[in-house]
């Protein structure tokens, strides 16, 4: 398993050095949005991998904020999810932009009328939040790791920043602070990818994002997302599922209920957009389910991504974490088709009939797939994630157990 | 290289003039610079172009006055009253504006719809020119991240500054209109086998930008600014000597009227006053200074 994840992590990578090439050399000339569909597979890409992190954070404050024990083992792993696909994120999001080389101008010239502004700001505290309290979770046992032989020592030498205490009123302390920082940290998830909902539900030029139910929609699916990721990472890692066979279980029981609420959204969005039947307003929705890509809607993201794994998780296979981790891929997987749906066919409409027809542009079409170089980046940044996961879980100190019997006041 | 020394330039006299809220704006730019970069690239052409056009005299009155601070209260409302029973559907219009403003595949300033309406149930054709709107309540404005584009206050021209704009194309989802495009680096053939054509820079904002591969605008939002560099130092247009937005100058049948809307008595306002006037989704609380004439 872990063998297939290390092959799999530097395929991608190689293949997305090819895509980075071209986007670095010949900028957006590759890519096929255009000034129609005017966010593309980076833009979904960006907001499927930040919805991974908010809801592996949120999955780890069950831990940290409301002590739930059953999902101790994997809060470590679960902040470091939500740390690399934060930089995931950020990442997919920064090749998207026309100058990549003034993406500081958002925290130099904040315009904070713009949900995009705060997002970005509140990504850095967030970011910091992280670091934070990743480090003061691991700061013990980068303390007792520092003071083994060889090079392991040595990382973890240079990790402790100088901290030499391995006490347990140390370590207490230090689960204190980590408390406060999750549960300042929750609210801000919260208003971060809501506020990602925000800044497509506030655009009334688009009636396909224009909805109040958008923002807690995100929310939602975020928490489907992160909690499956969270199922498959704790199947493959830190003695798969030895250790964490009963917290796959329980983690499979949450995201069936987390994706049941999302999918009644879901049905609640469709309803009342096809009853209501505003030719403008269903437009975004009718490309979903029967435009060029109904097949992303029908077959990835409703029988692959929700049927088929509700099924999985309401049967009696919900017994058996290998078909719970299976049933939880399938989510996180079929989530990107979702992220897809919400931003193409929310694009895909004219805004005044007939732009198409009236100049003969590929970059004035309402038609998108995306290009080989987009494609390729994407999967580089996949694969960049995956190696950097697959090294800090290798390098960082796993959670052995005992963190958990300190008592936190 | 001249482009760069022209930025900086512009620079310089930004900082003195620094107005808008936060850093330099797209108009404000030395004349002295531009007419050296000229010089430089021996654009002959361009500058006998330009004083038949009538920019030139502008730029030199605007050189022999000292550069004024920028106003801050709002002088005209500079609009259009577009008459569709005049337009023929010729897009002499959006040719205009490609030759003003050198804007490459793909950007277009403004559009002549055909298809609006179909199926009709007449069979009289309706064709539809489409700049930006420059509305009274832009969504394009508040959603920008880092404030690159905005409204000018002194006459609701809705601009975007090159050199602050990252790209993120979040103003293009936002506008109801379709008025925005994205740079992406494509090129007329003229430009791409670097004739005497590439060496022509656009007049926009009077920054007078070399076409450069990775260098702004290219990577940019790019959008219709009324022909904002045609303007005196006070902000005025003059029709006579053909400082006018280049699709009205050009109509073949006289469709597009452009003026202040703040003058009662302009054409603009005089049309509006007498004829029916419609403005596009109305519902979204836009208020465009475009006005459509059935």
């Amino acid at each position: 398993m872990k063998r297939a994840f290390w092959i799999v992590g530097f395929a991608f990578l190689a293949a997305g050095s090819v895509g980075l090439a071209d986007r670095v050399i010949n900028g957006h000339i590759h890519a096929n949005y255009g000034s129609i569909v005017t966010w593309g597979l980076w833009v979904a890409a960006y907001i499927y991998f930040i919805g991974l992190s908010a809801g592996a954070f949120l999955v780890s404050s069950l831990v940290y904020v409301f002590n739930l024990r059953r999902f101790e083992s994997i809060g470590r792993l679960a902040l470091f999810t939500a740390l690399v696909t934060l930089l995931l994120a950020l990442l997919s999001i920064v090749f998207d932009i026309g100058h990549m080389g003034r993406a500081w101008h958002v925290m130099a010239y904040p315009n904070f009328k713009s949900p995009m502004a705060w997002m970005i700001w509140l990504y850095a505290v967030y970011f910091a939040i992280l670091v934070a309290e990743i480090w003061w979770l691991l700061r013990r046992d980068f303390v007792r790791g520092a003071r083994e032989p060889g090079w392991h020592g040595h990382i973890y030498r240079w990790l402790t920043l100088g901290s030499r205490d391995d006490s347990d009123a140390g370590q207490a302390r230090d689960r204190r602070r980590v408390r406060v920082l999750a549960t300042i940290g929750v609210p801000l998830a919260i208003m971060f990818h809501g506020g990602v909902g925000a800044l497509f539900a506030s655009v009334a030029a688009r009636p396909h994002w224009h909805s109040g139910l958008f923002p807690i929609l995100f929310l939602l699916s975020a928490l489907v997302s992160g909690g499956a990721l969270l199922a498959v990472v704790a199947t493959i890692f830190q003695h798969g599922l030895k250790r964490n066979r009963d917290t796959v279980l329980a983690l499979g029981q949450v995201v069936l209920a987390l994706m049941l609420l999302d999918v009644l959204f879901e049905i609640s969005e469709f309803l009342v957009a096809f009853r209501g039947g505003i030719p403008g307003e269903v437009a975004g929705l009718k490309l979903v389910i029967s435009g060029p890509y109904w097949w992303v809607f029908w077959g990835w993201q409703t029988v692959i991504g929700t049927i088929i794994p509700i099924l999985l998780l309401a049967l009696p296979t919900r017994r058996d974490p290998r078909w719970v981790s299976l049933a939880c891929l399938l989510i996180a997987a079929g989530l990107f088709g979702l992220r897809l749906n919400i931003v193409i066919p929310g694009l895909a409409v004219e805004e005044i009939r007939g732009l198409g027809q009236a100049v003969a542009s590929m970059r004035v079409h309402a038609h998108y797939f995306p290009s080989v170089t987009e494609w390729l980046l994407t999967a580089g940044i996949v694969g960049l994630g995956l190696v950097v996961f697959g090294l800090g879980e290798m390098l960082l100190p796993h959670s052995d157990g005992e963190v958990g019997h300190v008592p936190v006041r | 290289m001249p482009a760069n020394t022209l930025f900086e330039a512009k620079r310089e006299t930004a900082t003195v003039t620094e107005a808008h809220e936060g850093g330099p704006s797209v108009h404000e730019m030395s004349r002295r610079g531009l007419l050296d970069h000229l010089t430089k690239i021996g654009a002959g052409a361009l500058a006998a172009a330009m004083s038949v056009g009538g920019a030139l005299p502008a730029i030199a009155r605007a050189q022999a006055a000292p550069a004024s601070p920028r106003p801050t209260r709002r002088k005209f409302r500079y609009g259009m009253v577009i008459d569709t029973r005049r337009c023929v559907g010729c897009r002499a219009c959006m040719v205009a504006c490609k030759a003003e403003n050198k804007t490459p595949p793909g950007v277009f300033y403004t559009v002549v719809f055909d298809h609006v309406i179909e199926p009709r149930i007449d069979d009289k054709p309706l064709f539809l020119t489409k700049p930006c709107f420059h509305c009274e309540h832009p969504p394009c404005v508040d959603v920008c991240p880092v404030s690159a584009t905005y409204k000018r206050e002194q006459d609701g021209i809705v601009v975007v500054d090159y050199d602050r704009c990252i790209g993120c194309r979040y103003c293009m989802t936002a506008c109801p209109y379709s008025a925005r495009w994205f740079d992406f680096d494509e090129n007329y053939p003229a430009v791409e086998q670097e004739t005497r054509y590439a060496e022509v820079p656009s007049p926009e904002y009077n920054q007078f930008r070399r076409r450069e591969s990775g260098k702004s605008p290219v990577g940019n939002v790019r959008k219709c600014h009324f022909c904002m560099h045609l303007q005196d130092e006070n902000g005025e247009y003059d029709k006579a000597a053909g400082r006018w937005p280049a699709c009205a100058k050009t109509c073949t049948g006289k469709a597009i009227h452009f003026g202040d809307f703040l003058d009662p008595e302009s054409e603009v306002s005089r049309l509006v006053r007498e004829r029916v006037a419609i403005r596009l989704k109305e519902e979204l609380g836009t208020e465009p200074n475009v006005f459509y004439l059935l």
